[in-house]
């Protein structure tokens, strides 16, 4: 099956007073058309900047895809010129973000917002644009739509601002949402009820699904594979059944032990000793051995190379003994 | 709609002791000046009697007392009787009636003006933010800032009438001329040119900084992350979601500065000789005809407050958030 989306040595730099820093460094992964692909990671690991950098939102006033290609259907995003990026964004790729309180505009109906993408591509008429927002915010499971569509943001609580969002991200009919953290401002409740609508919404539509996220619980109920992300780098990546049963890179195991909590409140949490270092200050070759239990000498030299076995990658010298370089 | 509605109500309800207010005050101010009317007149007579103060003083009722002359005064404001002229002699509002329109037309069409091409000029600084047209037009703004007004009317009416002779000097209208309704107007806008562009140029430099600052804080928004995933321009992005919500702060700064506005009116009708309240000031100031000063102090301080609910009310109708407070 060809990929829909091939991300190849994608590299992401910001420019800081001390010079520019690689929030992401070549990374490379693919998505399959109708797949749903997590990417996870701590904070400052650098997959929200890759979620960026796919529709190349990152602001030209403080970073840039320094490096790497970007195959979205056969085209190279990270090459093509801004207006014909424009094309791509909101019609063929949608976005989802953390908040949806700010990422709403406050001063707009929520029937305008909506309409806002249909109408820059093109997708219905003018005088058809509203039914269509009316069919898009049921399709969510908003109720009662038709008074919806003329509130504000403030208007709706969160989860229904997220659901606003998602039928603004599917309105032209997208081949592939980027969900940045969609759940990570909601209540708890909520969350399981975005995650099944987006689960759903995939299936029904085909499309693919990228999500970024930290909660490994999230990715082991909708994703079918797994990127994960330490540092600006990916450390491993395969189907998520097999990386949860027997994680390869010690960072997957320690986030996956310090995630595993039995509920026994006499029981210590179980966490990663150490930070996720500065990107100014990242480590000599592997950037995880500083904090790493199994860390030897030659994982300060060099940078490990990454092996791969079957659909399975990881980047860690000590996956040698059962696996093969990729 | 129905909250918006109640929202214009309960601030228009506002007014009333913000008025009030302004009425004591202005009272105050009338018996906290060194002498009074009787004196002033008496003083102008040059050869008034003690007794001719004193009968003076009764017929103004200054001899009651300030309880009772205060509400006196109230009661004549609400028949918008603000008293007679010491010097002209005539009823101050006929007065301040007389030369309304003209400051109306100045002050209007340099804030209008002003403020259009300001906001035009920030966001496109906002939009340029850090190339050499978004410094230049920093730096431009900074420099007219600093410029005094009367030393641009002056400059202006050098250039502009003295040496280009293109736009006349002074006035409102051209002495002793007869012309149709159109070229009538057509012959206030050429009068216009100068007076409004002295009065509005220091707020156009003052809207592009506050627009480009405004702008550049909106732009780094999530929901401006939103729009242009949903595939829309940087311009129509700057015009509309980032441009509605920039101008919230920029309004509420508009109706504080009426009073500003009026201020570098009175100065800039000075400098043209353009016949409005300005010009009435002055006169009013030099000849210490403190009834017909404080009679403009509480018109104009009126039109501050009106202005202001006027402001109050756009705001309600930019941000529909108001409206549920």
């Amino acid at each position: 099956m060809s990929a829909l989306l091939r991300v190849s040595d994608l590299t992401v730099e910001y420019d800081t007073l001390g010079g520019a820093l690689r929030a992401v460094d070549g990374v490379s992964f693919t998505i399959a058309p109708g797949e749903t692909v997590a990417i996870v990671g701590e904070s400052g690991s650098g997959k929200s900047s890759i979620a960026h950098a796919l529709l190349r939102l990152i602001p030209r006033a403080s970073g840039r895809i320094a490096g790497g290609r970007i195959e979205f259907a056969g085209e190279d995003l990270a090459a093509l010129p801004e207006h014909a990026m424009r094309r791509v964004r909101g019609a063929r790729i949608g976005m989802i973000f953390q908040d949806p309180m700010m990422a709403l505009n406050p001063v707009y109906t929520i029937g305008r917002q909506i309409a806002e993408p249909l109408l820059l591509h093109g997708s219905v008429p003018v005088r058809r644009a509203m039914d269509r927002v009316v069919e898009l915010l049921t399709l969510v499971g908003v109720p009662a739509p038709e008074e919806r569509i003329r509130q504000y943001p403030h208007n709706l609580s969160g989860g229904m601002r997220q659901r606003v969002m998602i039928a603004m991200a599917l309105a032209s009919g997208p081949r592939l949402l980027i969900a940045d953290e969609p759940t990570t401002a909601l209540d708890v409740t909520v969350q399981a009820q975005v995650l099944a609508l987006v689960d759903e919404l995939k299936a029904r539509l085909g499309m693919a699904v990228l999500l970024i996220t930290h909660d490994l619980a999230v990715v082991s109920e909708v994703a079918a594979r797994v990127v994960v992300m330490y540092a600006g780098r990916k450390v491993e990546e395969g189907p998520v059944n097999e990386v949860f049963a027997d994680p390869a890179h010690p960072y997957t195991r320690g986030l996956l032990a310090a995630s595993d909590w039995s509920g026994d409140p006499r029981e210590r949490l179980r966490e990663i000793p150490g930070t996720v270092p500065a990107l100014a200050e990242l480590p000599e070759g592997c950037s995880f051995w500083p904090r790493c239990p199994d860390a030897e000498p030659r994982c300060r030299a060099a940078r490990p190379a990454e092996l791969a076995s079957g659909a399975r990658r990881a980047s860690c010298v000590h996956a040698e003994r059962i696996w093969r370089p990729s | 709609m129905t909250s918006r509605l109640s929202y214009v109500a309960l601030r228009a309800l506002q007014v009333i002791p913000a008025v009030l207010a302004i009425a004591v005050l202005n009272f105050i101010l009338l018996h906290m000046a060194p002498g009074d009317a009787a004196d002033v007149i008496a003083g102008l007579s040059g050869h008034a009697s003690a007794e001719m103060t004193a009968e003076l003083r009764r017929s103004f009722g200054l001899d009651q007392p300030l309880i009772v002359q205060f509400f006196v005064y109230i009661g004549r404001l609400l028949t918008l009787d603000l008293g007679i002229s010491l010097i002209q002699s005539r009823p101050v509002v006929e007065l301040i009636a007389e030369r309304m329109g003209a400051t109306l037309i100045l002050m209007l069409t340099a804030i209008g003006v002003a403020v259009g091409i300001g906001l035009l000029l920030g966001i496109l600084a906002a939009l340029r933010h850090r190339s050499w047209t978004d410094t230049a037009l920093s730096v431009l703004a900074l420099v007219v800032y600093a410029t005094p007004q009367f030393w641009l009317g002056l400059m202006l009416i050098v250039f502009f009438s003295i040496t280009l002779d293109i736009f006349p000097s002074g006035g409102m209208r051209t002495i002793g001329a007869e012309f149709g309704p159109i070229h009538s107007v057509l012959d206030v806008a050429r009068h216009l040119v100068l007076p409004a562009g002295t009065l509005g140029l220091f707020y156009v430099a003052l809207y592009t900084r506050l627009m480009r600052t405004s702008m550049l804080d909106i732009m780094t928004l999530d929901y401006i992350t939103t729009a242009r995933a949903k595939g829309m321009s940087e311009l129509r992005i700057a015009f509309t979601h980032a441009a509605r919500n920039a101008l919230l702060p920029i309004v509420t700064l508009l109706g504080v500065q009426v009073g500003h506005l009026l201020g570098g009116s009175i100065l800039v009708e000075t400098v043209f000789g353009w016949p409005g309240l300005g010009r009435l000031v002055l006169d009013a100031l030099l000849q210490r005809d403190l009834v017909l000063l404080l009679g403009i102090l509480f018109i104009s301080s009126v039109v501050v407050v009106l202005t202001n609910l006027l402001v109050d009310v756009i705001y309600g109708l930019l941000d529909p958030r108001l409206a549920r407070k």
